[in-house]
């Protein structure tokens, strides 16, 4: 595939991930914020993203399975989640996290324990569409192009 | 120890965004990313950043800490501008406001706050503290630039 392919393909795939509502207009945010000085930016912030929910999802999983659950303790680990997709524009999780916490406040553990299922379903997806895009990043850089600037109105 | 391009401003405490590039802000954060993020979005306004995880580092690198010594009042007179989260574990955004607020040598210097809910009763409790402004997360370029702005009239007034 030559250069010209692989970025059209790249525009594509970015424009389905908005398209679909994985990715919100604070994710363009971020790749504006990616320059010379910063080349790898956004890979390194998303990888942030990546290690700091691993843990989140572990936590939460390990204090529903508590006999007395703590809701503000999961409460607290959802906000936290809350504002880590929404600043890096993961759209779906945000919103399965804004829906968890009213499971929270309602002290509803089986409502908790279906919206940790759904915000890992959430989480799985941008992180296998984010890998995805990053791949396609490596291989057009590795074939001397670069990344295409993405002129999307919202 | 900075080697200072021309400029004429005399004292630190004046001047933040007449002299952007001698800038100094500490950006406070529980979240990892978010101190990224605003690290990235005040150094492409040249401004130069130190990050805080939490509220006792952030007294701590202004010299408010408790264990207050000699070899921290250097910074006391670097810091141009604290930009906080409001939840954080342990202290509070608030927290951490009122006890700049409250000390002599660091009154002046002002208070962002930013929080990722918009809570009426919380930005008016700031506010009256004298948080300086609130923003609401995810910050965005475009924030960071009406921040300046907005410092820069009181500079002038």
């Amino acid at each position: 595939m030559e250069v010209g392919q692989m970025q059209r393909r790249w525009v594509d795939y970015t424009k389905s991930l908005f398209l679909e509502g994985i990715l919100d207009g604070q994710f363009l945010q971020l790749q504006q914020l990616q320059d010379e000085s910063n080349p790898d930016f956004v890979v390194e912030v998303v990888s942030l993203f990546f290690e700091d929910s691993e843990k989140l999802l572990n936590d939460l999983t390990r204090a529903l399975e508590q006999p007395s659950v703590d809701f503000k303790r999961v409460d607290a680990h959802v906000h936290q989640f809350k504002g880590s997709s929404s600043s890096i524009g993961a759209q779906r999780v945000k919103n399965a996290c804004i829906a968890f916490r009213n499971f929270c406040e309602e002290q509803n553990t089986d409502g908790c324990v279906r919206c940790v299922q759904q915000v890992k379903q959430e989480y799985y997806l941008v992180k296998n569409k984010l890998e995805t895009l990053f791949a396609m990043e490596q291989q057009i850089v590795a074939a001397g192009g670069s990344i295409p600037i993405l002129e999307l109105s919202f | 120890m900075e080697a200072s391009s021309a400029s004429s401003s005399s004292s630190s405490s004046t001047g933040f965004m007449e002299n952007v590039e001698q800038a100094h802000v500490l950006a406070v954060d529980d979240s990892i990313i978010d101190r990224k993020l605003i690290e990235k979005l005040l150094k492409n306004l040249s401004c130069k950043v130190t990050t805080a995880e939490n509220g006792l580092r952030a007294l701590e690198f202004l010299g408010l800490g408790d264990h207050q010594n000699s070899s921290l009042e250097g910074n006391i007179s670097k810091v141009n501008l604290v930009i906080t989260d409001y939840c954080m574990p342990g202290m509070t955004g608030y927290e951490l406001l009122k006890k700049i607020k409250e000390s002599s040598l660091m009154k002046e210097v002002p208070v962002v706050i930013m929080s990722s809910e918009y809570v009426p009763n919380r930005i008016n409790k700031c506010l009256e503290e004298g948080a300086q402004m609130f923003m609401l997360k995810p910050l965005r370029q475009s924030d960071i630039k009406k921040l300046r702005c907005h410092l820069m009239k009181l500079e002038r007034t």
